[in-house]
């Protein structure tokens, strides 16, 4: 599903050069649950913007579902992010003066999905990640868990190839973050390829592999038995 | 472009931060208010101001006779020059652009001595010697029977038609006007029409006092020959009387054997000219209301861009959320441009409006408190609704460009990463 050939990037600031990512090779297969674990700094996040089209690498290439994904004007890279790929974000970036289902409607509506179709869509997803009730409320009335189940129900919506989680329960207690996590083995367990950047180790290890970055490099890239979130919630 | 979502999205946007969005489009409302009511107060003065024209047909020119002032052709200077009836005929002939010349004599005046008898009753009268015509250069409504006709003319009928003052004089309510008789000097006329001056301003007392009566009438039954006091000079619409009025002056100076160089032997009163120094005026009166309404606009508008640059700045984040999720460029720069268009369209529109609530009210203050002097009927013309619109949508579009850009400027994955 994913090839990563030899990636390189680095940010300059001033004068200053950081070379952020020295060269990472790496392949996801379909229905994988990769988690992609290091330190601050490491380039985990870069790495994973990379992946969501959102910052180009320097060097590399990058295959996305057979299609190389290189000079990309913001046009395409919009196209694609809404075709390929769901993000779902440590801080949830939920829209504040949408509804939940709104907010879950919103990437269809950039693919120009009918309204009515939007609807049923996102009160479908809604409801696979257990909120139904809550589809008209607004994302201040709901808990920082139900928050994030709404943004992962956001980036199903569009049903893409791969789902990107940055940080998916950085902002969230143990309790809940193992209730996402079981939501995220449970999308997984159905065929989707998820990503999971984290430095948390218990939650990388509700994963069936992790990749550790340190200095913009792959250190280690192993597949673990994966714990299942279900037996703590 | 304009769909439903779209609607949606940006009301929703716009409902996000409620008192910062009526701010903004204050600063447009009270733009476009100002802008209108300027222009319809330069409209309520011109209205005002040409009023005092009565309703006289403005292409037109009042020309009488005064003392030369040049010796010439052997004649001593100071003759004065009196205008004859073969005059007008001469005019009409070699000047075919003139449409009416009409011929006046006048007897009485303003507070003159009586001269106008009905049984015991007298008054003093403004008594007028015209030709049919003069009813369209001063227009006025016929309220009984008939302005006076060629056939009058021809025949020297003694008919007349009387003011409202002049009924009110010399009949008691309910009394039948029209058929009876009043003597004018001691001639008896037979009354065949009343009349009423409308829309004038200033000598309402004395057009209200007036008696026409044929002009050939006039001169016979007063012994004035073939004299004739002064003429009412007017030029066909395409022509401009302040153009033909020296050809006018040549052909009587020549009959009169006055030197061409003499400029007071020919007394008039150029209406066009007035008029349309006037008009000039309340033009560049009007330049000025659209200048200053446009500059006041312009800080309105100024206003909307920059709450957009901040509205954008705010949602920097939320653009980046946007684009993670697919929205290309151009759908981020159509939101923020609609935005701006329709806070400018809608702040505008509702700018509009209440300058016409705002006019009705002064007009209908206006009919209420009866006519104020140099001011009248405060009015903007569909034409200027459409101009100012036009700019709203013009300046809605820029005040958004710069906002748009800016919106797109930031790297999707910069524009997440902020807080």
């Amino acid at each position: 599903m994913i090839q990563i050939k030899d990636l390189h990037k680095s940010y300059h600031m001033g004068s200053n050069s950081l070379h952020v990512l020295k060269g990472i090779n790496f392949n996801v297969k379909e229905g994988e649950l990769v988690s992609i674990m290091g330190s601050s700094g490491s380039g985990k996040s870069t790495l994973l913007n990379i992946l969501g089209m959102l910052d180009e690498a320097d060097e590399g290439s990058y295959t996305l579902d057979n299609v190389p994904i290189k000079n990309l004007n913001e046009k395409i890279a919009a196209r694609y992010r809404n075709e390929f790929l769901g993000f779902v974000f440590q801080s949830f970036n939920l829209i504040n003066y949408k509804s939940a289902l709104d907010n879950v409607a919103l990437p269809l509506f950039y693919k120009g999905i009918t309204r009515k179709e939007r609807s049923e869509k996102a009160a479908h997803y809604l409801e696979k990640v257990g909120l139904a009730e809550w589809s008209h409320h607004l994302p201040s009335e709901l808990s920082g868990g139900q928050k994030q189940r709404v943004a992962i129900a956001r980036a199903l919506a569009s049903e893409p190839k791969v789902l990107l989680a940055d940080e998916p329960t950085g902002a969230l207690d143990t309790k809940t973050s193992y209730e996402v996590m079981d939501l995220i083995q449970g999308i997984n367990d159905e065929g989707k390829t998820i990503l999971v950047v984290t430095h948390e180790d218990d939650i990388a290890h509700m994963t069936k592999r992790i990749v550790n970055l340190k200095d913009g490099l792959i250190i280690d890239d192993s597949t673990v038995e994966q714990v299942r979130a279900q037996q703590y919630v | 472009m304009f769909n439903k979502d779209r609607w949606t999205e940006i009301i929703e946007a716009l409902n996000a931060n409620k008192v910062r969005t009526f701010l903004t489009a204050f600063g447009v409302f009270w733009g476009i208010t100002i802008l209108v009511l300027l222009l319809a107060l330069t409209n309520g003065l011109r209205a005002g101001v040409t009023a005092d024209f009565g309703n006289f047909a403005t292409n037109s020119m009042f020309m009488w006779g005064q003392r030369s002032s040049i010796s010439y052709k052997g004649l001593p200077k100071g003759r004065r020059l009196e205008y004859k009836v073969s005059d007008i005929e001469a005019i009409k002939a070699e000047i075919p652009e003139l449409k009416y010349v009409s011929p006046r004599n006048s007897l009485g005046g303003y507070n003159g001595a009586n001269n106008v008898t009905r049984n015991t009753k007298t008054g003093a009268f403004q008594i007028y010697g015209d030709y049919p015509e003069f009813i369209k250069q001063k227009p006025m409504d016929i309220l009984e029977g008939r302005f006076l006709s060629y056939s009058d003319i021809n025949a020297k009928r003694k008919v007349c038609v009387i003011g409202p003052d002049v009924v009110k004089g010399l009949y008691d309510k309910d009394e039948e006007v029209m058929g009876s008789y009043i003597k004018i000097n001691g001639v008896n006329f037979l009354v065949v029409g009343t009349f009423k001056i409308t829309n004038s301003q200033g000598d309402t007392e004395e057009e209200a006092n007036t008696v026409f009566i044929p002009f050939t009438t006039f001169n016979q039954a007063f012994n004035y020959g073939d004299r004739v006091g002064w003429m009412a000079i007017t030029a066909e619409d395409k022509t401009s009387i302040t153009q033909v009025k020296e050809r006018v002056f040549d052909i009587v100076k020549s009959r009169h054997n006055i030197a061409p160089a003499d400029q007071r032997a020919i007394g008039h009163r150029d209406i066009a000219e007035q008029f349309q120094r006037i008009n000039g005026l309340f033009d560049i009166l009007s330049i000025v209301g659209y200048f200053v309404g446009a500059l006041i606009l312009m800080s309105g508008i100024i206003g909307i861009s920059n709450i957009m640059l901040i509205v954008v700045k705010e949602r920097t984040k939320e653009i980046g959320v946007r684009r993670a999720l697919g929205a290309t460029p151009w759908a981020i720069k159509g939101q923020i441009l609609q935005e701006s268009l329709i806070l400018t369209i809608l702040s505008g529109m509702v700018g509009i409006s209440f300058s016409a609530l705002v006019i009705w009210i002064m007009n209908s203050i206006l009919d209420a408190g009866g006519p104020v002097e140099n001011f009248s009927n405060p009015s903007v013309s569909m034409q200027v609704v459409f101009v100012a619109l036009t700019i709203l949508v013009i300046s809605g579009v820029l005040a958004g460009l710069i906002p748009a850009n800016s919106a797109t400027k930031m790297k999707p994955v910069d524009a997440l990463r902020i807080e």
